[in-house]
Protein backbone atom coordinates (compact mmCIF):
# COMPACT_ATOMS: atom_id res chain seq x y z
CA UNK A 1 0.00 0.00 0.00
CA UNK A 2 3.35 2.32 0.08
CA UNK A 3 3.19 3.21 -3.36
CA UNK A 4 -0.58 4.27 -3.26
CA UNK A 5 -1.40 7.72 -3.57
CA UNK A 6 -4.72 8.99 -3.04
CA UNK A 7 -4.81 12.50 -4.59
CA UNK A 8 -3.36 10.70 -8.08
CA UNK A 9 -6.03 11.79 -10.76
CA UNK A 10 -6.03 8.09 -11.29
CA UNK A 11 -6.75 6.86 -7.82
CA UNK A 12 -8.49 10.11 -6.72
CA UNK A 13 -11.22 9.22 -4.05
CA UNK A 14 -11.02 5.48 -3.89
CA UNK A 15 -9.61 3.84 -0.95
CA UNK A 16 -9.88 0.32 1.06
CA UNK A 17 -13.04 1.10 2.52
CA UNK A 18 -14.51 0.15 -1.09
CA UNK A 19 -15.11 3.77 -2.49
CA UNK A 20 -15.11 3.35 -6.17
CA UNK A 21 -17.05 6.61 -6.72
CA UNK A 22 -15.68 9.49 -3.97
CA UNK A 23 -15.81 13.45 -3.97
CA UNK A 24 -12.35 14.48 -6.00
CA UNK A 25 -9.50 15.85 -4.05
CA UNK A 26 -8.59 19.22 -6.30
CA UNK A 27 -8.74 22.08 -4.42
CA UNK A 28 -6.34 23.78 -2.52
CA UNK A 29 -6.34 27.27 -0.21
CA UNK A 30 -7.41 29.71 -1.72
CA UNK A 31 -10.57 27.62 -2.84
CA UNK A 32 -10.55 27.08 1.07
CA UNK A 33 -10.30 30.95 1.31
CA UNK A 34 -13.11 31.47 -1.73
CA UNK A 35 -15.85 29.22 0.49
CA UNK A 36 -15.52 30.98 3.22
CA UNK A 37 -15.20 34.63 2.61
CA UNK A 38 -17.31 34.06 -0.19
CA UNK A 39 -20.80 33.21 2.05
CA UNK A 40 -20.02 36.25 4.12
CA UNK A 41 -18.82 38.90 2.18
CA UNK A 42 -22.07 40.09 0.92
CA UNK A 43 -23.22 40.52 4.89
CA UNK A 44 -20.60 43.47 4.69
CA UNK A 45 -22.46 44.66 1.64
CA UNK A 46 -26.27 44.58 3.43
CA UNK A 47 -27.54 43.65 6.15
CA UNK A 48 -24.85 44.59 9.18
CA UNK A 49 -26.43 48.13 9.03
CA UNK A 50 -29.54 46.83 11.09
CA UNK A 51 -26.87 46.57 13.71
CA UNK A 52 -26.87 50.74 13.60
CA UNK A 53 -30.58 50.89 13.58
CA UNK A 54 -30.47 48.83 16.98
CA UNK A 55 -27.88 50.73 18.74
CA UNK A 56 -26.29 53.63 16.87
CA UNK A 57 -22.82 53.68 15.11
CA UNK A 58 -20.75 52.94 17.77
CA UNK A 59 -22.61 50.06 18.45
CA UNK A 60 -22.33 48.59 15.50
CA UNK A 61 -18.67 48.92 15.77
CA UNK A 62 -18.40 47.22 18.90
CA UNK A 63 -20.58 44.23 17.66
CA UNK A 64 -18.50 43.85 15.47
CA UNK A 65 -15.48 43.50 17.28
CA UNK A 66 -17.11 41.00 19.99
CA UNK A 67 -18.69 39.25 17.04
CA UNK A 68 -15.31 38.75 15.54
CA UNK A 69 -13.49 37.49 18.85
CA UNK A 70 -16.52 34.69 18.38
CA UNK A 71 -16.09 34.05 15.03
CA UNK A 72 -12.00 34.05 15.33
CA UNK A 73 -12.65 31.84 17.98
CA UNK A 74 -14.97 29.45 15.83
CA UNK A 75 -12.44 29.66 13.04
CA UNK A 76 -9.64 28.51 15.29
CA UNK A 77 -11.66 25.59 17.06
CA UNK A 78 -12.80 24.73 13.50
CA UNK A 79 -9.16 24.58 12.07
CA UNK A 80 -8.34 22.24 14.66
CA UNK A 81 -10.60 19.60 14.64
CA UNK A 82 -11.72 19.78 10.72
CA UNK A 83 -8.02 19.18 10.02
CA UNK A 84 -8.45 16.38 11.64
CA UNK A 85 -12.00 15.01 11.30
CA UNK A 86 -11.32 15.78 7.30
CA UNK A 87 -14.35 14.61 5.91
CA UNK A 88 -17.67 16.05 4.22
CA UNK A 89 -20.51 17.34 6.83
CA UNK A 90 -18.18 19.30 8.32
CA UNK A 91 -19.50 19.92 11.47
CA UNK A 92 -22.10 17.19 11.64
CA UNK A 93 -19.10 14.53 11.27
CA UNK A 94 -17.22 16.23 13.67
CA UNK A 95 -20.17 15.29 16.15
CA UNK A 96 -20.61 12.00 15.04
CA UNK A 97 -17.32 11.37 15.90
CA UNK A 98 -16.66 13.50 19.09
CA UNK A 99 -19.96 13.98 20.79
CA UNK A 100 -22.75 11.39 19.50
CA UNK A 101 -25.51 10.44 16.98
CA UNK A 102 -28.31 12.30 18.40
CA UNK A 103 -25.91 15.53 18.38
CA UNK A 104 -24.86 15.07 14.79
CA UNK A 105 -28.25 14.65 13.54
CA UNK A 106 -29.35 17.97 14.95
CA UNK A 107 -26.23 19.71 13.73
CA UNK A 108 -26.90 18.32 10.17
CA UNK A 109 -29.87 20.16 10.57
CA UNK A 110 -28.68 23.04 11.71
CA UNK A 111 -25.65 23.51 8.68
CA UNK A 112 -28.64 22.38 5.53
CA UNK A 113 -31.23 25.20 7.09
CA UNK A 114 -28.63 27.88 7.76
CA UNK A 115 -27.27 27.00 4.50
CA UNK A 116 -30.33 26.71 2.19
CA UNK A 117 -32.15 29.79 3.80
CA UNK A 118 -29.32 31.76 3.12
CA UNK A 119 -29.19 30.77 -0.40
CA UNK A 120 -32.56 31.85 -0.93
CA UNK A 121 -32.26 35.26 1.04
CA UNK A 122 -29.35 35.57 -1.49
CA UNK A 123 -31.66 34.74 -4.86
CA UNK A 124 -34.50 37.27 -3.40
CA UNK A 125 -31.35 39.83 -3.02
CA UNK A 126 -29.96 39.41 -6.59
CA UNK A 127 -33.67 39.61 -7.96
CA UNK A 128 -33.85 42.71 -5.86
CA UNK A 129 -30.45 43.75 -7.37
CA UNK A 130 -31.32 43.23 -10.71
CA UNK A 131 -34.68 44.87 -10.46
CA UNK A 132 -32.53 48.03 -9.62
CA UNK A 133 -30.63 47.79 -12.58
CA UNK A 134 -33.60 48.13 -14.49
CA UNK A 135 -34.40 51.03 -12.97
CA UNK A 136 -31.52 52.69 -13.31
CA UNK A 137 -31.80 51.95 -17.20
CA UNK A 138 -34.60 53.58 -17.54
CA UNK A 139 -36.95 50.77 -17.37
CA UNK A 140 -40.46 52.01 -15.75
CA UNK A 141 -42.60 48.79 -15.39
CA UNK A 142 -42.91 46.87 -12.46
CA UNK A 143 -39.68 44.10 -13.25
CA UNK A 144 -41.15 40.13 -12.79
CA UNK A 145 -38.34 39.54 -9.82
CA UNK A 146 -39.16 35.99 -9.79
CA UNK A 147 -37.36 34.53 -13.37
CA UNK A 148 -34.45 35.73 -11.52
CA UNK A 149 -34.41 34.35 -8.08
CA UNK A 150 -35.25 31.08 -10.17
CA UNK A 151 -32.23 31.96 -13.05
CA UNK A 152 -29.46 32.37 -9.96
CA UNK A 153 -30.59 29.33 -7.82
CA UNK A 154 -30.69 27.14 -10.99
CA UNK A 155 -27.18 28.34 -12.85
CA UNK A 156 -25.60 28.01 -9.38
CA UNK A 157 -27.18 24.90 -8.50
CA UNK A 158 -26.15 23.75 -12.46
CA UNK A 159 -22.57 24.75 -11.45
CA UNK A 160 -22.21 23.11 -7.74
CA UNK A 161 -23.86 19.66 -10.16
CA UNK A 162 -21.18 19.86 -13.06
CA UNK A 163 -17.75 20.11 -10.75
CA UNK A 164 -16.19 21.43 -7.35
CA UNK A 165 -13.63 22.75 -8.50
CA UNK A 166 -14.95 25.25 -11.18
CA UNK A 167 -17.44 26.04 -8.85
CA UNK A 168 -15.25 26.97 -5.99
CA UNK A 169 -12.77 28.95 -8.71
CA UNK A 170 -15.65 31.06 -10.21
CA UNK A 171 -16.34 31.96 -6.09
CA UNK A 172 -12.82 32.77 -5.98
CA UNK A 173 -12.48 35.32 -8.70
CA UNK A 174 -16.05 36.97 -7.86
CA UNK A 175 -15.14 37.33 -4.18
CA UNK A 176 -11.81 38.63 -4.98
CA UNK A 177 -13.66 41.31 -6.80
CA UNK A 178 -15.96 42.04 -4.29
CA UNK A 179 -13.00 42.29 -1.49
CA UNK A 180 -11.03 44.73 -3.76
CA UNK A 181 -14.29 46.85 -4.41
CA UNK A 182 -14.42 46.98 -0.90
CA UNK A 183 -10.64 48.06 -0.46
CA UNK A 184 -10.59 50.46 -3.48
CA UNK A 185 -13.97 52.09 -1.44
CA UNK A 186 -11.27 53.13 1.01
CA UNK A 187 -8.55 54.38 -0.80
CA UNK A 188 -10.39 56.37 -2.42
CA UNK A 189 -13.04 58.38 -0.10
CA UNK A 190 -10.61 58.04 3.18
CA UNK A 191 -8.43 60.81 2.01
CA UNK A 192 -5.47 58.26 1.14
CA UNK A 193 -6.15 58.75 -2.61
CA UNK A 194 -7.25 62.02 -3.51
CA UNK A 195 -9.67 63.76 -1.21
CA UNK A 196 -11.57 62.25 1.72
CA UNK A 197 -15.42 62.69 2.40
CA UNK A 198 -15.03 61.34 6.12
CA UNK A 199 -17.44 63.09 8.49
CA UNK A 200 -17.33 60.86 11.29
CA UNK A 201 -17.15 63.96 14.35
CA UNK A 202 -20.36 65.69 12.82
CA UNK A 203 -22.19 62.60 12.39
CA UNK A 204 -21.72 60.70 15.57
CA UNK A 205 -22.12 64.31 17.78
CA UNK A 206 -25.13 63.65 20.37
CA UNK A 207 -25.53 60.34 18.51
CA UNK A 208 -23.16 58.06 20.58
CA UNK A 209 -25.09 55.81 21.80
CA UNK A 210 -28.67 56.46 21.51
CA UNK A 211 -30.12 53.82 23.36
CA UNK A 212 -27.28 53.21 25.68
CA UNK A 213 -25.62 49.77 26.38
CA UNK A 214 -28.77 48.38 25.89
CA UNK A 215 -28.61 49.48 22.39
CA UNK A 216 -24.88 47.82 22.12
CA UNK A 217 -26.73 44.43 23.39
CA UNK A 218 -29.36 44.48 20.79
CA UNK A 219 -26.72 45.17 17.87
CA UNK A 220 -25.02 41.63 18.53
CA UNK A 221 -27.79 39.74 16.50
CA UNK A 222 -26.69 41.75 13.30
CA UNK A 223 -23.22 41.83 14.44
CA UNK A 224 -23.02 38.23 13.27
CA UNK A 225 -23.72 39.46 9.74
CA UNK A 226 -19.95 40.59 9.60
CA UNK A 227 -19.00 36.93 9.77
CA UNK A 228 -22.08 34.56 9.51
CA UNK A 229 -20.67 31.43 7.00
CA UNK A 230 -16.91 31.86 7.67
CA UNK A 231 -17.88 27.87 9.21
CA UNK A 232 -18.73 26.58 5.97
CA UNK A 233 -15.23 26.42 4.63
CA UNK A 234 -15.21 22.81 6.76
CA UNK A 235 -17.61 21.32 4.33
CA UNK A 236 -14.33 21.75 1.90
CA UNK A 237 -12.42 18.75 3.80
CA UNK A 238 -13.10 15.49 1.69
CA UNK A 239 -12.28 17.57 -1.88
CA UNK A 240 -9.17 19.59 -0.67
CA UNK A 241 -5.73 18.25 -1.57
CA UNK A 242 -4.23 18.24 1.73
CA UNK A 243 -6.85 18.53 4.46
CA UNK A 244 -4.20 19.08 7.29
CA UNK A 245 -2.48 22.21 5.59
CA UNK A 246 -5.16 24.11 3.33
CA UNK A 247 -8.06 23.91 5.39
CA UNK A 248 -6.38 25.65 8.99
CA UNK A 249 -4.86 27.88 6.28
CA UNK A 250 -7.81 28.96 4.38
CA UNK A 251 -9.65 29.25 7.58
CA UNK A 252 -7.68 31.58 9.13
CA UNK A 253 -6.94 33.44 6.28
CA UNK A 254 -10.38 33.84 5.47
CA UNK A 255 -11.43 35.10 9.05
CA UNK A 256 -8.69 37.87 8.75
CA UNK A 257 -9.70 39.32 5.65
CA UNK A 258 -13.30 39.33 7.08
CA UNK A 259 -12.48 41.55 10.21
CA UNK A 260 -10.40 44.11 7.35
CA UNK A 261 -13.43 44.36 5.37
CA UNK A 262 -15.97 44.28 8.32
CA UNK A 263 -13.72 47.32 9.73
CA UNK A 264 -13.40 49.56 6.66
CA UNK A 265 -17.19 48.67 5.79
CA UNK A 266 -18.26 50.27 9.30
CA UNK A 267 -15.62 53.21 9.01
CA UNK A 268 -16.82 54.05 5.55
CA UNK A 269 -20.46 53.81 5.92
CA UNK A 270 -20.58 55.15 9.38
CA UNK A 271 -18.48 58.25 8.22
CA UNK A 272 -20.92 59.35 5.30
CA UNK A 273 -23.91 58.44 5.86
CA UNK A 274 -26.10 59.42 9.00
CA UNK A 275 -27.43 56.92 11.37
CA UNK A 276 -30.98 57.05 11.24
CA UNK A 277 -30.62 56.33 7.55
CA UNK A 278 -27.60 53.86 7.75
CA UNK A 279 -29.85 51.88 10.45
CA UNK A 280 -32.98 50.92 8.23
CA UNK A 281 -32.24 48.87 5.73
CA UNK A 282 -35.08 48.42 4.55
CA UNK A 283 -36.46 52.54 3.80
CA UNK A 284 -33.17 53.63 4.57
CA UNK A 285 -29.99 52.34 3.13
CA UNK A 286 -30.41 48.77 1.28
CA UNK A 287 -26.93 48.41 0.31
CA UNK A 288 -24.89 50.94 2.63
CA UNK A 289 -21.66 50.41 0.65
CA UNK A 290 -22.89 51.06 -2.72
CA UNK A 291 -24.61 53.98 -1.07
CA UNK A 292 -21.05 55.34 -0.45
CA UNK A 293 -20.09 54.95 -3.38
CA UNK A 294 -22.59 57.17 -5.21
CA UNK A 295 -21.92 60.22 -2.72
CA UNK A 296 -18.51 59.76 -3.36
CA UNK A 297 -19.59 61.41 -6.83
CA UNK A 298 -17.14 58.48 -9.07
CA UNK A 299 -19.08 56.61 -11.84
CA UNK A 300 -16.05 54.40 -11.36
CA UNK A 301 -17.41 53.06 -7.58
CA UNK A 302 -20.43 53.56 -7.90
CA UNK A 303 -19.62 50.92 -11.24
CA UNK A 304 -17.14 48.98 -9.40
CA UNK A 305 -19.51 48.57 -5.78
CA UNK A 306 -22.39 47.85 -7.81
CA UNK A 307 -20.80 44.92 -9.59
CA UNK A 308 -19.26 43.99 -6.05
CA UNK A 309 -23.24 43.98 -4.35
CA UNK A 310 -24.19 41.38 -7.26
CA UNK A 311 -20.85 39.29 -7.02
CA UNK A 312 -20.93 38.83 -3.14
CA UNK A 313 -24.83 37.82 -3.29
CA UNK A 314 -23.77 35.08 -6.65
CA UNK A 315 -20.90 34.36 -4.48
CA UNK A 316 -22.74 33.69 -1.22
CA UNK A 317 -25.57 31.26 -2.59
CA UNK A 318 -22.77 29.76 -4.56
CA UNK A 319 -20.94 28.45 -1.18
CA UNK A 320 -24.20 27.39 0.44
CA UNK A 321 -25.22 25.13 -2.07
CA UNK A 322 -21.71 23.73 -2.18
CA UNK A 323 -22.42 23.54 1.89
CA UNK A 324 -25.52 22.45 1.83
CA UNK A 325 -25.22 19.92 -0.46
CA UNK A 326 -21.95 18.31 1.21
CA UNK A 327 -23.61 18.00 4.82
CA UNK A 328 -26.66 16.42 3.41
CA UNK A 329 -25.10 14.18 1.52
CA UNK A 330 -22.71 13.13 4.46
CA UNK A 331 -26.42 12.13 6.27
CA UNK A 332 -27.24 10.43 3.48
CA UNK A 333 -23.66 8.14 3.14
CA UNK A 334 -24.38 7.58 6.95
CA UNK A 335 -27.78 6.76 6.89
CA UNK A 336 -28.97 9.61 9.46
CA UNK A 337 -31.25 9.87 5.78
CA UNK A 338 -31.86 7.80 3.31
CA UNK A 339 -28.81 6.37 2.00
CA UNK A 340 -30.10 7.39 -1.78
CA UNK A 341 -28.65 10.83 -1.18
CA UNK A 342 -25.06 9.50 -0.11
CA UNK A 343 -24.53 9.17 -4.42
CA UNK A 344 -21.82 10.57 -6.03
CA UNK A 345 -21.59 11.67 -9.91
CA UNK A 346 -19.39 9.06 -11.69
CA UNK A 347 -18.56 11.83 -13.96
CA UNK A 348 -18.23 15.10 -12.47
CA UNK A 349 -17.76 13.56 -8.87
CA UNK A 350 -20.38 15.66 -6.85
CA UNK A 351 -23.14 14.79 -4.67
CA UNK A 352 -25.33 15.07 -7.46
CA UNK A 353 -28.86 13.61 -6.10
CA UNK A 354 -28.34 16.18 -2.48
CA UNK A 355 -28.02 19.47 -5.01
CA UNK A 356 -30.95 18.64 -7.27
CA UNK A 357 -33.05 17.61 -3.97
CA UNK A 358 -31.97 20.96 -2.15
CA UNK A 359 -32.96 23.32 -5.10
CA UNK A 360 -36.87 23.14 -4.86
CA UNK A 361 -36.23 23.97 -1.11
CA UNK A 362 -34.69 26.64 -1.72
CA UNK A 363 -36.89 27.76 -4.17
CA UNK A 364 -40.07 27.22 -2.35
CA UNK A 365 -38.14 29.59 0.57
CA UNK A 366 -36.85 32.16 -2.08
CA UNK A 367 -40.63 32.51 -4.01
CA UNK A 368 -42.81 32.10 -0.48
CA UNK A 369 -41.62 33.26 2.50
CA UNK A 370 -40.09 37.19 3.31
CA UNK A 371 -36.92 37.72 3.52
CA UNK A 372 -36.47 38.90 7.06
CA UNK A 373 -37.56 35.26 8.31
CA UNK A 374 -35.85 33.55 5.93
CA UNK A 375 -32.66 35.52 7.50
CA UNK A 376 -33.67 34.94 10.98
CA UNK A 377 -33.99 31.34 10.49
CA UNK A 378 -30.80 31.04 9.45
CA UNK A 379 -29.24 33.21 11.84
CA UNK A 380 -30.79 30.88 14.79
CA UNK A 381 -29.50 27.95 12.78
CA UNK A 382 -26.09 29.33 12.47
CA UNK A 383 -26.12 30.00 16.23
CA UNK A 384 -27.09 26.78 17.78
CA UNK A 385 -24.05 25.65 15.07
CA UNK A 386 -22.14 28.01 17.79
CA UNK A 387 -22.91 26.87 20.70
CA UNK A 388 -22.16 23.06 19.56
CA UNK A 389 -18.63 23.87 18.63
CA UNK A 390 -17.05 24.73 22.38
CA UNK A 391 -18.50 21.54 23.55
CA UNK A 392 -17.34 20.20 21.08
CA UNK A 393 -13.70 21.31 21.21
CA UNK A 394 -13.49 20.73 24.87
CA UNK A 395 -15.03 17.23 24.56
CA UNK A 396 -12.38 16.39 21.66
CA UNK A 397 -9.04 17.96 23.40
CA UNK A 398 -10.49 15.28 26.21
CA UNK A 399 -11.10 11.82 24.54
CA UNK A 400 -7.97 12.84 22.73
CA UNK A 401 -5.70 14.85 24.19
CA UNK A 402 -2.78 16.50 22.57
CA UNK A 403 -0.14 13.92 20.85
CA UNK A 404 -2.96 11.02 20.69
CA UNK A 405 -3.94 11.42 17.57
CA UNK A 406 -2.19 13.58 14.66
CA UNK A 407 -3.49 17.34 14.06
CA UNK A 408 -3.20 19.85 11.22
CA UNK A 409 -3.62 22.72 13.63
CA UNK A 410 -3.73 23.17 17.46
CA UNK A 411 -5.35 26.17 18.36
CA UNK A 412 -3.81 28.42 21.14
CA UNK A 413 -4.68 29.16 25.28
CA UNK A 414 -7.31 26.12 25.34
CA UNK A 415 -10.21 26.38 26.73
CA UNK A 416 -10.13 30.42 26.88
CA UNK A 417 -11.12 30.29 23.04
CA UNK A 418 -14.26 27.75 23.64
CA UNK A 419 -15.62 29.84 27.12
CA UNK A 420 -15.21 33.19 25.20
CA UNK A 421 -17.60 31.87 22.52
CA UNK A 422 -19.91 30.00 24.85
CA UNK A 423 -20.01 33.58 26.54
CA UNK A 424 -20.79 35.18 23.11
CA UNK A 425 -23.20 32.55 22.45
CA UNK A 426 -25.58 33.33 25.35
CA UNK A 427 -25.06 37.10 25.05
CA UNK A 428 -26.20 36.77 21.06
CA UNK A 429 -28.93 34.19 22.06
CA UNK A 430 -30.52 36.84 24.81
CA UNK A 431 -30.04 39.54 22.16
CA UNK A 432 -32.13 37.57 19.71
CA UNK A 433 -34.99 36.84 21.55
CA UNK A 434 -35.27 40.52 22.74
CA UNK A 435 -35.98 40.88 18.98
CA UNK A 436 -37.09 37.22 17.28
CA UNK A 437 -38.38 35.78 20.70
CA UNK A 438 -41.26 33.61 18.80
CA UNK A 439 -38.67 32.12 16.52
CA UNK A 440 -36.02 31.45 18.73
CA UNK A 441 -38.74 29.15 20.99
CA UNK A 442 -40.39 27.99 17.63
CA UNK A 443 -37.28 26.85 16.08
CA UNK A 444 -36.07 25.01 19.21
CA UNK A 445 -39.40 23.40 19.61
CA UNK A 446 -38.94 22.37 15.87
CA UNK A 447 -35.94 20.81 16.44
CA UNK A 448 -36.31 19.24 19.54
CA UNK A 449 -39.54 17.49 17.39
CA UNK A 450 -37.48 16.05 15.36
CA UNK A 451 -34.75 15.11 17.56
CA UNK A 452 -37.55 12.51 18.73
CA UNK A 453 -38.08 11.27 15.90
CA UNK A 454 -34.57 10.57 14.99
CA UNK A 455 -34.16 9.28 18.28
CA UNK A 456 -37.39 6.45 18.40
CA UNK A 457 -37.07 6.32 14.99
CA UNK A 458 -35.07 7.47 12.20
CA UNK A 459 -31.90 5.50 14.04
CA UNK A 460 -32.91 2.00 13.41
CA UNK A 461 -31.79 2.87 10.13
CA UNK A 462 -28.56 3.80 10.73
CA UNK A 463 -25.33 1.38 10.74
CA UNK A 464 -23.73 2.12 13.75
CA UNK A 465 -20.58 0.15 12.99
CA UNK A 466 -19.81 1.52 9.38
CA UNK A 467 -20.23 5.21 10.06
CA UNK A 468 -16.68 5.42 11.78
CA UNK A 469 -14.37 4.55 9.06
CA UNK A 470 -11.13 6.83 10.38
CA UNK A 471 -8.36 4.95 12.15
CA UNK A 472 -8.15 7.02 15.17
CA UNK A 473 -7.06 5.37 18.32
CA UNK A 474 -9.67 4.77 21.26
CA UNK A 475 -10.83 7.72 23.09
CA UNK A 476 -9.19 8.38 26.55
CA UNK A 477 -10.96 6.34 29.48
CA UNK A 478 -13.35 4.41 26.91
CA UNK B 1 -42.49 45.24 -25.55
CA UNK B 2 -39.29 46.42 -23.87
CA UNK B 3 -35.65 45.28 -23.80
CA UNK B 4 -36.24 44.31 -20.11
CA UNK B 5 -39.06 42.44 -20.97
CA UNK B 6 -37.40 39.92 -23.34
CA UNK B 7 -34.59 39.41 -20.92
CA UNK B 8 -37.76 38.29 -18.64
CA UNK B 9 -37.92 35.64 -20.67
CA UNK B 10 -34.41 34.86 -21.24
CA UNK B 11 -34.10 34.39 -17.95
CA UNK B 12 -37.43 32.02 -17.80
CA UNK B 13 -35.89 30.00 -20.60
CA UNK B 14 -32.51 29.50 -19.45
CA UNK B 15 -33.65 28.44 -15.53
CA UNK B 16 -35.89 25.84 -17.62
CA UNK B 17 -32.78 25.18 -19.83
CA UNK B 18 -30.50 24.21 -16.90
CA UNK B 19 -33.22 22.99 -14.69
CA UNK B 20 -34.23 20.75 -17.56
CA UNK B 21 -29.92 19.47 -17.81
CA UNK B 22 -29.57 18.75 -14.43
CA UNK B 23 -32.87 16.20 -14.64
CA UNK B 24 -32.03 14.40 -17.72
CA UNK B 25 -28.39 13.64 -16.44
CA UNK B 26 -29.61 12.99 -13.52
CA UNK B 27 -31.74 9.98 -14.97
CA UNK B 28 -29.40 9.21 -17.40
CA UNK B 29 -26.53 8.42 -14.52
CA UNK B 30 -28.93 6.47 -12.34
CA UNK B 31 -30.38 4.33 -14.95
CA UNK B 32 -26.36 3.39 -16.38
CA UNK B 33 -24.74 3.01 -13.09
CA UNK B 34 -25.60 0.66 -10.02
CA UNK B 35 -26.72 1.76 -6.99
CA UNK B 36 -24.01 -0.06 -5.15
CA UNK B 37 -21.11 2.06 -6.94
CA UNK B 38 -22.69 5.40 -7.03
CA UNK B 39 -23.42 5.21 -3.36
CA UNK B 40 -20.06 3.46 -2.36
CA UNK B 41 -18.39 6.64 -0.94
CA UNK B 42 -17.21 6.28 2.51
CA UNK B 43 -15.41 9.05 4.36
CA UNK B 44 -12.14 9.12 5.79
CA UNK B 45 -10.10 7.61 2.94
CA UNK B 46 -7.35 9.71 3.16
CA UNK B 47 -6.99 9.35 6.89
CA UNK B 48 -7.19 5.28 5.93
CA UNK B 49 -4.51 5.82 3.42
CA UNK B 50 -1.78 7.46 5.70
CA UNK B 51 -2.81 4.73 8.38
CA UNK B 52 -1.84 1.59 6.40
CA UNK B 53 1.02 3.38 4.98
CA UNK B 54 2.52 4.30 8.47
CA UNK B 55 2.16 -0.22 8.72
CA UNK B 56 4.29 -1.08 6.01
Amino acid sequence: MADFDITSGERDGMGPHGTKVGLLRVLGPAHVWALGVGIVLVGEYMGWNFAVGKGGAFAALMACWFAGILYTCVAMIDSEVTSTVAAAGGQYTQAKHIVGPLMAFNVGLYLVFAYTMLEAANAITAGYLISVVAGMTGYTGELDQRPFIILVIMFLAWLNYRGVLATLTFNLVITATAFCAIITLFLSTSGILGGGIMEHAALFEGHELPYGWVGVLAAMHFGLWYYLGIEGTTQAAEEVRSPARSLPFGTLAGIMTLLIAATLTWYMCSGVLPWEYLGDGVNGSVAPLFDTARLSGSNFLIFFLGFGTLFATLASANGCINDASRAWFAMGRDKYLPAWFGAVHPRYRTPYRSIIFLVPIALIFALGAPLDQVITFSILSGLLEYTFMPLNIILFRKKWPMGSIKRGYEHPFHPIPAIAMLLLCGTTFFAVFLGYGTQLVAMIGFYIVVSLWFHFWRYRFVDRGAQFTMPWPKPKGY
Amino acid sequence: MELWNYIEYGAWGLAALLGLYMVVDWFKIDSTYSEDVLTSSREGELEAMTEETHKV
